[in-house]
């Protein structure tokens, strides 16, 4: 198990290692200087000579991109221009909310989801298991923004329950911070929903053709064990990696949900950072969603040996 | 010869027909394909569905009602009465003629973008399916690219580039290229392995015309329904990259401009946002619908893996 964990860990490598080239070529294979996009439009002639020095701009482009990864190793990914504070610590202040809604968006999805595949497959074929495919299919083409609209239009604006958008910290308390984050974090979980609930349907729809299932009917145990500790249990790999992939979808979701609801978080701060053209802040960004991403289904993959035992690497 | 030769067409000519008999008896297939012909008539009848040119305004009719009569003036200043079927935004424009004319965008660049992917994703995998060298490289560079979020890769292509059709176009496909690469590799992994190819190798047919003469053509079931799915990925990605304001021009009727210049005004004006919201859903789903229609008909063995 620990040579599969260090193959899997080595294997991140790579991954990690080209998408710092794409985001480090991002920039350069960008028409004009840039030092000059690095600083912005207000910046002045010093202060675009010091960033081409920071950066090794007269050197060797293998030898800039030396520069750049040393950088950020030590946890230096430039400073913005248009926030005048150094990205890092830019991204830790955008962190909380972003870390709110997903988490919420995460536990909401999987809690709905996982219970609505699992009857769906028990009950394969019936009205449920069509409706849930119906929704599955309209879960995926409704878009975060329209739906967050809905929502708003119909719990915030005509039944006055949520408000309308805006952020609490939980340091403010905990629940103005719930009574905000419940409409972005149901927004957010729909697709969710659809995606892991298909998966799930699939995945346990073959779990029950198998032998062991109709032995343990036929021992007499009651059915919700059969589903759960039996049917769910070796069912459930396909879901975790699900789970896993839909990071990317959720991230995604993120931008979109906190722009429409106005929460400070990472995702608003990515469209901020677009429109501002704020070029230290968007490299920032992306490494950082990219690295968790990388990062979660590094985990998620070690995770096989809990949710599986028979997978020995 | 003749004799011998016929049988085979024949078969061949009815495997075609029943795949094409199966697709139109396939009820996801039937209502995709009628709601995104609809969408497509819309698109090429824009002019002569009672709108007027989408980027007209008059200041005198600003946030109409749905329905609601104002004015618009012409671009050689006339100023004609028009009727506001779905109101009108804060310049005055004419929403309706803006979602119609908005369809046009939106259909051209899920089209667009869906081929873009595919012919690079289509190339690549030839060549990582076929050519042992490519492989590791062009496959940890796809790895890469599908660590980073598509929306994200998007999003600072279309900033750094600036928006325009095209660059919109090119930034939307190329986060879905790798998912394409996979999908062909895989099957040219697969198919390299069967007889004919073999035997076209053992004829001394060239690397290039078993690459897209033999291994290609039976990678076109997949491949469509891939397809449909980008398609319909693009057309959602195109209006939120609109809304975010980091898309095409404001300017330029796109459901998602729309949306994001209504949003300001949401609490009083819900129509600017839903009008727009409404057509983009129903023109996805009707592609997703589509796609798994597709799916289930042309490529069961995919089908039975969801």
């Amino acid at each position: 198990m620990y040579k599969f964990i260090a193959r899997r860990l080595l294997a991140t490598i790579p991954v990690l290692v080209i998408v710092a080239v794409l985001v480090f070529l991002l920039l350069r294979l960008t028409p004009g200087d840039p030092a000059a996009i690095l600083a912005g439009d207000a910046a002045s002639r010093d202060q675009i000579a010091q960033i081409r020095i920071s950066l090794g701009l007269d050197k060797p482009i293998i030898v800039q991109f030396g520069i750049w990864v040393s950088h950020i190793l030590h946890g230096d990914l430039g400073e913005s221009f248009y926030f005048k504070i150094k990205v890092t610590d830019l991204i830790a202040q955008r962190l909380e909310p972003t870390l709110a809604l997903a988490t919420f968006t995460l536990v909401i999805a999987v809690l709905v989801s996982v219970p609505l595949g699992v009857i769906a497959a028990w009950r394969f074929g019936s009205w449920f298991d069509r409706a849930l495919m119906g929704f599955s299919v309209l879960g995926f083409s409704i878009p975060v923004f329209v739906l967050a609209y809905i929502l708003i239009y119909i719990v915030s604006l005509k039944l006055g329950w949520l408000p309308v958008q805006g952020y609490r910290r939980l340091a403010d308390g905990f629940w103005p911070f719930l009574r905000h984050l419940i409409l972005p974090s149901i927004t957010l979980s729909v697709i969710y929903i659809a995606l892991i609930a298909r998966v799930t349907r699939a995945s346990m729809i073959e779990a029950l053709g198998e032998d062991y299932i109709r032995t343990a009917r036929a021992k007499g145990l009651p059915e919700s064990r059969v589903l759960i500790a039996h049917a769910l249990a070796n069912a459930a790999v396909p879901i975790v990696t699900v789970i896993g992939i839909g990071i990317a979808l959720l991230i995604g979701g993120v931008v979109v949900t906190e722009s429409v609801y106005a929460i400070p978080g990472l995702g608003r701060l990515t469209v901020d950072a677009v429109l501002a053209r704020d070029f230290p802040t968007i490299q920032g960004v992306i490494l950082f969603f990219s690295f968790v991403y990388v990062v979660v289904n590094l985990l998620i993959d070690l995770s096989y040996v809990i949710f599986d035992p028979r997978i020995r690497y | 010869m003749d004799a011998d030769a016929l049988p085979v067409e024949t078969a061949d000519l009815r495997r075609h027909e029943s795949a094409w008999r199966r697709l139109r008896r396939n009820w996801s297939v039937r209502i995709g394909a009628t709601v995104l012909t609809l969408m497509v008539a819309v698109a090429l009848a824009a002019p002569y569905l009672g709108t007027v040119d989408p980027t007209l305004f008059d200041a005198g009719s600003r946030d109409l009602r749905p329905g609601m009569t104002g004015q618009i003036t012409t671009l050689d200043g006339d100023t004609l009465p028009h009727r506001f079927l779905m109101g009108s935004d804060s310049f005055g424009r004419d929403i309706y003629s803006r979602v119609i004319y908005g369809t046009r965008v939106s259909l051209s660049v899920g089209l667009l973008a869906a081929l873009l992917a595919l012919a690079f994703g289509i190339v690549a995998g030839l060549g990582a399916g076929y050519l042992r060298w490519l492989d590791g490289v062009l496959m940890r560079f796809m790895d890469g690219l599908m660590a980073i979020p598509g929306i994200l890769v998007a999003i600072a292509l279309v900033a750094l580039w600036r928006g325009s059709l095209t660059t919109v176009v090119i930034a939307i496909a190329i986060p879905e290229i790798p998912r394409v690469t996979r999908l062909v590799r895989s099957l040219v992994l697969s198919i390299r392995e069967e007889p004919y190819v073999e035997a076209a190798v053992s004829l001394g047919t060239p690397t290039w015309k078993i690459m897209f003469g033999h291994i290609l053509p039976n990678t076109i079931a997949p491949l469509i329904v891939q397809g449909t799915y980008i398609c319909a990925s693009a057309i959602l990605l195109e209006s939120i990259l609109s809304f975010l304001g980091v898309g095409l021009p404001p300017d330029i009727p796109t459901w998602g401009n729309i949306m994001a210049e209504g949003r300001v005004q949401f609490n009083e004006y819900p129509h600017n946002v839903f009008f727009p919201g409404l057509f983009l859903a129903v023109t996805v789903l009707a592609v997703n619908i589509l796609g798994d229609g597709l799916r289930d008909t042309l490529d069961p063995k995919m089908a039975r893996r969801l």
